[in-house]
């Protein structure tokens, strides 16, 4: 995992982002400290051992279910994978601990990879269920596979690594573990990753929009959830020497759940907080153990009273108040520069035969056109006509029932949705679709990182100059720090020309971009369009607004019931008597 | 083929059950969007009603019966009230994870009042069944498959004949356009949550005297009614039904001709192979988010 910088290479910036990784520093290297030096009794060791290993196993649902929007109800799965690896390895088969440990991770994140290649596709109530069975067929096998797992007894006398034996550098060597994996997941958000991840659990039909690919970032995000869950399994069962299938339950998946919703899913800080709590009130509220269940029935409420009236857990909470004002950005921003690629193909789009059935209807059938390199081609026609349905075919939403489609001169039909975006498709939504829980400049970014763009070198400084001028271009580049939703519908709108914008696309496709704007917003969407015109960009635009249509496109193509009922220069097709009739009606 | 004939049998019985539990699923999904993961402990609960109201108080089988179902219909609404109504407007996951905390409260509190031991609930005849053939029919599971047929055909009629079922179907096909309409959408969610919590309590009641009474029996139920309405096709009523019995049926043979433990580590494989290769179910059509 590559780590980039976080902010813009400004002095504050860039102190800032330093002080944060400076004190996270030290006060890993404190806590260590104070684990290898400090004499607690047994009892505080064990909590503290059991708080450290689960909290790494937290983080990664941080991961899962904090960036990335998905759930795992198996962490509990993944956790005695790493257990027991480390249990049957040490004590069965006499392998080195830590070659054990590695191997668990390693069975644990397979395992998370396959579980999410095979149900990722599908919405998170069937991965909530998938998860669960997980659970349920491990819990089972771990009972019952008893040649291989000693069943129900479980595994004790499990060892530690010779330089790690006594309890206090063990408890060292898994707040170390913590502290490191708390800094990757921290500044795995700034990643290129982490920031597909954002995107994903945002809008993912947006995220693919904008070249990410969805079900691989969601697979990776599942995978290191599970890794982590090994990962902290396995420090388990060198903690405690004794792993049994009663440890690694449905329930404990829940708990682990809970001390994530309750830190705050978004951040390993919130995690670590929410892991302490929930193993230390626990601890103080002993006396309800006495009545098996009562302990449970409290957690179960917990979790509703969490999820009603504290969203965003503990650190979510905390980190509100803490907020700082954005920083404006103190270097003067540089124009924006459209380059479209072009391979020398006369036509930058190209629709061949394009048809899409529903069923027995046929939204689009048989539809050609072709939009020439740097011209405003507009797709116009009544409401049902197929438009947007052609617009979601050409970017890849939709498969085309028949026909192909070309752009700069390359067949991208087969292609997926982000994969059209790397090929150069850049598109807006008729009903905007941004990264509600980012900035303007943070979902600017995510566009600017398309595959292909060839307008951004590498790394972070590059990415935000370019989602800079982008938004300047589009005349927001003074709020470009402030949260998306808090902007107006309009500007909303320009957000996301920005977003496709700042990818450098080779065709910029507008699905409604006039839709519900008033008339002076209108005007300045004319102007706008008419500056990236200038810049030679080539635009499809779809719209119901016949004076910006007629005003910017040089070209037209009419569609009505799914078909083409004229093509050609925009005066010439709007005196065509079947246009005027599909448009206002025959005499 | 006797013994062949025997396991459809009882498998059919115990599909039954799952069939009601995943109606319950299948009906709170349409009316919300949401999957209720506590579907489980409403049979849980249901059962541990009987065992008070019929054994320990030793009151007449059909009035505990009928003071049980009213407890459940009580228990819907308190859950619509606690679990789903404040977080009708967030997105489905806060909602599942509420429905989970929901479950865990529902089975540990009766676990706190009861106790871990499991109870025995007796069944609805003192015949245990009669023997028809090669194949022996128990009297519960014979009563089992025939309230579900009757509950499938009132649901069925109610649906379809009355206004109130089309009220409810309008509620979850639309709800904006019902509530437009002057439809009381809050009212139907409340509906569909009592009679989901009813039928959940009467397939538990039914597989009762089947099983033991235990804390873990909701988990167990529900978890195989989901893995049906996901063979059937998510969301699709018949596909619930056809789920909940082709599951019964599966799961009893694995338990004769493969192996006994691992009994109800089929339903889960079952399920995984499906979403892994016919996602959509027997009956599901595919569904795609409009962009």
């Amino acid at each position: 995992m590559s780590v980039e910088p976080a902010a813009p290479p400004t002095l504050s910036g860039l102190s800032r982002s330093t002080v944060g990784q400076g004190l996270y520093a030290m006060a890993a290297v404190v806590a260590v400290i104070c684990a290898a030096t400090v004499r607690t009794d047994g009892y505080v060791a064990n909590i503290l051992m059991q708080a450290v290993t689960y909290a790494i196993a937290v983080c990664g649902l941080s991961v899962v279910l904090g960036l990335c929007g998905q759930i795992n109800l198996a962490q509990a799965a993944f956790f005695a994978l790493g257990a027991y690896a480390v249990g049957l390895g040490t004590v069965d088969y006499d392998i080195p601990f830590f070659i054990c440990l590695a191997g668990g991770m390693g069975v644990a994140f397979a395992a998370g990879g396959l579980l999410g290649l095979s149900t990722l596709r599908l919405g998170g109530h069937y991965l909530a269920m998938v998860t669960i069975s997980f659970q349920q067929i491990l819990t089972v096998v771990l009972i019952n596979a008893i040649q291989i797992t000693n069943g129900p007894d479980g595994v004790s006398g499990i060892k530690r690594p010779d330089l790690f034996a006594s309890s206090q550098a063990y408890l060292a060597l898994a707040v170390a573990a913590l502290a490191i994996t708390g800094y990757l997941v921290w500044r795995l958000a700034g990643t290129r990753l982490g920031r597909a991840m954002r995107a994903v659990r945002d809008n993912e039909i947006a995220a693919s929009a904008a070249g990410v690919d969805v079900y691989r970032t969601k697979v990776a995000a599942f995978a290191i959830c599970a890794l982590l869950g090994g990962l902290g399994g396995g420090l388990f069962a060198g903690g405690f020497a004794y792993v049994s299938p009663d440890q690694f339950a449905f329930s404990d998946s829940i708990v682990f759940l809970t001390m994530a919703l309750l830190g705050g899913v978004a951040s390993p800080v919130g995690s670590t907080i929410g892991t302490g709590l929930l193993i230390l009130i626990p601890e103080w509220l002993r006396f309800l153990k006495s009545v098996p269940g009562l302990y449970l029935a409290i957690y179960g409420l917990a979790v509703i009273l969490i999820v009603v009236f504290m969203a965003d857990g503990i650190w979510g909470f905390i980190a509100r108040l803490f907020r700082r004002p954005a920083i404006a950005p103190s270097s003067p921003i540089a124009p924006l520069v459209l380059k479209p690629a072009d391979s020398g193909a006369p036509a930058a789009l190209e629709v061949r035969g394009l048809a899409k059935y529903f069923g027995g209807l046929k939204a689009v059938d048989g539809v050609d056109f072709t939009v020439r390199r740097g011209a405003v081609h507009a797709l116009i026609g009544p409401n049902g006509s197929g438009k947007t349905t052609t617009l979601n075919v050409v970017s890849g939403l939709y498969r085309p029932t028949a026909g192909r489609i070309f752009v700069d001169g390359v067949d991208v039909t087969a292609l997926s949705a982000h994969k059209r975006t790397i090929a150069g498709l850049g598109r807006t939504f008729q009903n905007i679709r941004l990264f509600r829980s980012m900035t303007a400049l943070e979902n600017v970014v995510i566009g600017a990182e398309r595959g292909g763009n060839t307008q951004v070198g590498r790394g972070h400084p590059t990415l935000q100059e370019r989602a800079r001028a982008a938004l300047d271009f589009v005349g927001l580049g003074a709020r470009s720090d402030d949260l998306v939703t808090r902007f107006s519908y309009g500007h909303q709108r320009l957000i996301e020309i920005a977003r496709a914008l700042a990818s450098n696309p080779t065709v910029l496709l507008l699905d409604e971009p006039a839709a519900g704007l008033n008339s002076s917003e209108k005007k300045s969407l004319h102007d706008l369009l008419e500056r990236i015109a200038a810049q030679g960009l080539t635009i499809l635009i779809i719209d119901h607004d016949m004076t910006l249509v007629a005003g910017v496109a040089q070209h037209l193509t009419v569609l009505n019931f799914g078909r083409r009922i004229a093509d050609g220069d925009t005066l010439d097709v709007l005196r065509q008597p079947d246009v005027i009739a599909a448009y206002l009606g025959a005499e | 083929m006797g013994t062949i004939l025997q396991l459809l049998f009882t498998g059919l019985g115990i599909g039954a059950v799952y069939a009601l539990v995943a109606l319950g699923f299948v009906l709170i999904f349409r009316a919300t969007s949401v999957v209720n993961f506590a579907q489980g402990e409403f049979s849980m609960v249901a059962a541990y009603l009987m065992v008070v109201f019929a054994v320990d108080l030793g009151w007449p089988y059909w009035l505990s019966f009928l003071l049980a179902i009213g407890g459940m219909a009580l228990l819907g609404a308190v859950f619509n009230l606690g679990v789903y109504y404040p977080l009708r407007n967030r997105t489905f996951l806060p909602v599942i994870i509420s429905t989970i905390g929901a479950s865990i409260f529902l089975s540990n509190t009766v676990l706190a009042l009861y106790g871990p031991q499991p109870q025995v609930l007796p069944g609805w005849f003192d015949t245990p069944g009669i023997q028809l053939g090669p194949v022996y029919l128990d009297s519960q599971y014979l009563l089992i498959i025939a309230v579900t047929i009757v509950l499938v055909a009132f649901q069925y009629w109610f649906f379809e004949h009355t206004l109130l079922g089309k009220k409810l179907q309008a509620t979850s096909q639309d709800k904006e356009m019902a509530a437009l309409l002057g439809i009381p959408v809050a009212t139907m969610i409340m509906i569909t949550f009592v009679y989901s919590a009813v039928l959940g309590g009467i397939a538990g009641i039914l597989v009762a005297p089947v099983l033991f009474v235990s804390i873990q029996m909701g988990s167990t139920i529900a978890l195989k009614a989901f893995a049906a309405t996901i063979i059937g096709g998510f969301g699709d009523v018949a596909g619930a039904i056809v789920g909940g019995l082709a599951l019964g049926v599966i799961e009893t043979f694995g338990a004769a001709y493969i192996s006994v433990p691992f009994k109800d580590a089929f339903a889960f494989l079952v399920l995984i192979l499906f979403l892994a290769f016919r996602p959509q179910g027997l009956f599901g059509e595919r569904v795609a988010e409009k962009a």
